[in-house]
């Protein structure tokens, strides 16, 4: 589903690389952990898998196409098989939750009926039935990720990336939030998801890949966080 | 495409960026305006250098008792003189088959007789005082400088007149009118074109989570584009209607009022002429609108 290939990326202005020789293939349907200090590479991983950034060197496959040899306009539509969350939930404040996940659909030019039927079904799949008219502000830090993971959820995307999904969330709420991810993971959709928090790697223990200044240093299948310091 | 989101789109962005929209119009209603008047000008100076060169002709005026002219000699141009002068301006190259024609005393008296009909200076002119005159007609009425120098001077000629020498001055001020139009009418769509891709940047940073979400979830970029082209246009179209009504106005009251009416002997710029100058100006006004935004858009839509 995800493969580097020899992947090193430096960015512009930079002398040191972000990625160096990274070599990772990810298959369709695994849950996968990034996990590595702050500037280890884990962001620039997915936003190379995004295609914000040309690779430097070496080639991502996603999805079977080779992201370097993608004309730019046909990026919007590899796009559309992946979803995206983030720390910071990135909601619209002056939508709705039912709007806000609507948007997605909207602006990639759905049929309305297929939006009506939709977005009620990926909000109750998310656990937020009964809130579609609330307003961002009105609801939990918890609550807000679940509205960003059911907008990326719901053009039912083959990859999921999540970039520290629990940052911004207490202990207890990351657990709901990591059931929810593992639910979506298995209807079939590949997850990766960035992560400083040891404890939610320790539980769940799937796939762990470890970057280190751009190295990966540590692919573990049914991984923790980190080796014994 | 969903037209009621990118309608309501567009409502919302021009409502955040009413200042600036307003700023956008104004620019291109005076600057298309003054582009509008400089065609107008243009096309009246057409008209009227066809209708005036079509008609041109030298006039050689032939000495009387009174008149000074250096081939005169304080009497009356004798029959002689007159043969001797014909036959000049008949032999000379620039002169048109068949183009002169001799007016008489006479003829002179009623033609001014018909001018000034209803001015009292007709009854202290006496057929006497008239000039006897050769009108000569060229083959290239730009060409008289050839003949004017062969004629003046010859015994028996008082004056040679020659129409260009008082149209082209007129026709150098418009000119420079026009010219003037056309570089303040540049200046300010320069002007237009820097507050569109401003006002874009403003708008594109106003609107930044949406199009970074759009790009998320695999927006096209034409799609992301779109409320941005259809805001310029429509400031574009707003400021060339305003421009056009202005244009049309000024022909009205200035030519078709005014000069038309108090210069009738010239053609003037007309409904055709307007209407011409007009879609002139709708189609730069969108064009110039169109290509700042696909420009700036792109720089700052960045996939």
């Amino acid at each position: 589903m995800i493969r580097f290939e020899n992947v090193s990326k430096t960015y512009e202005g930079q002398s040191k690389a972000a990625l160096l020789n990274v070599n990772v293939e990810i298959e369709k349907g695994e849950f996968v952990f990034l996990v590595g200090t702050s500037g280890s590479g884990k962001s620039t991983f997915l936003r190379l898998v995004l295609r914000e950034h040309r690779t430097t060197r070496g080639h991502i496959m996603v999805a079977g196409k080779d992201l370097n040899r993608l004309a730019s306009w046909r990026i919007p539509q590899m796009r559309r098989q992946i979803g995206t969350v983030f720390q910071d939930f990135r909601l619209l404040p002056n939508k709705t939750v039912a709007e806000n996940v609507a948007f997605a659909l909207q602006v990639i030019g759905k049929p309305r009926a297929h939006i009506r039927k939709t977005v009620p079904e990926v909000l109750e799949l998310v656990g937020l039935d009964g809130k579609e008219d609330r307003m961002p502000d009105e609801l939990s830090g918890g609550e807000q990720q679940r509205v960003a993971i059911a907008r990326a959820f719901v053009n039912r995307p083959m990859i999921l990336i999540a970039d520290e999904p629990t940052g911004n969330l207490d202990p207890g709420t990351s657990v709901g939030i990591m059931k929810l991810l593992d639910r979506i993971n298995r209807t079939g959709t590949t997850v990766v998801m960035a992560t400083h928090d040891v404890s939610i790697v320790d539980q769940m223990r799937k796939r762990v890949i470890e970057l280190e200044n751009g190295h990966v240093v540590r692919d573990e299948s049914r991984g923790v966080y980190g080796y014994q310091h | 495409m969903r037209l009621n989101y990118i309608l309501s789109d567009l409502g919302i962005g021009l409502k955040r960026n009413l200042s600036m929209t307003i700023a956008v119009v104004v620019t291109i209603w005076v600057s298309l305006s003054l582009f509008g008047s400089a065609l107008l000008a243009r096309e009246q100076v057409d008209l009227m250098k066809g209708n005036w060169y079509d008609k041109i002709q030298i006039s050689v005026f032939l000495c009387t008792k009174d008149s000074g002219g250096r081939g005169c000699s304080g009497a009356e141009v004798t029959q002689e003189q007159k043969n001797r002068i014909q036959q000049v301006i008949q032999t000379n190259p620039d002169t048109a088959p068949d183009g002169v024609f001799s007016e008489s005393k006479k003829e002179a008296f009623e033609s001014f007789k018909k001018l000034y009909k209803d001015s009292p200076i007709v009854s202290t002119v006496t057929e006497d005082q008239m000039q006897e005159s050769f009108r000569v007609k060229l083959r290239d009425p730009t060409r008289y400088q050839n003949l004017v120098s062969a004629v003046a001077g010859l015994p028996g000629v008082d004056t040679v007149q020659d129409l260009r020498q008082y149209l082209d001055p007129l026709f150098k001020a418009l000119n420079g009118l026009q010219v003037g139009a056309l570089i303040s009418a540049g200046l300010l769509l320069v002007a237009a074109l820097m507050q569109i891709s401003n006002t874009i940047r403003l708008a594109a940073y106003a609107r930044r989570r949406e199009i970074g979400i759009m790009r998320l979830v695999g927006a096209s970029n034409f799609y992301i584009q779109l409320p941005f082209l259809l805001e310029a246009v429509l400031a574009a179209l707003i400021g060339a209607i305003f421009a056009c009504g202005t244009l049309w106005v000024g022909v009205y009251f200035v030519v078709m009022q005014r000069a038309q009416e108090t210069f009738r002997v010239w053609q003037w710029v007309g409904a055709t002429e307007t209407f011409r100058a007009t879609l002139i100006m709708v189609v730069v006004g969108l064009v110039l609108a169109v290509i700042p935004t696909f420009l700036t858009t792109r720089k700052y839509l960045k996939v």
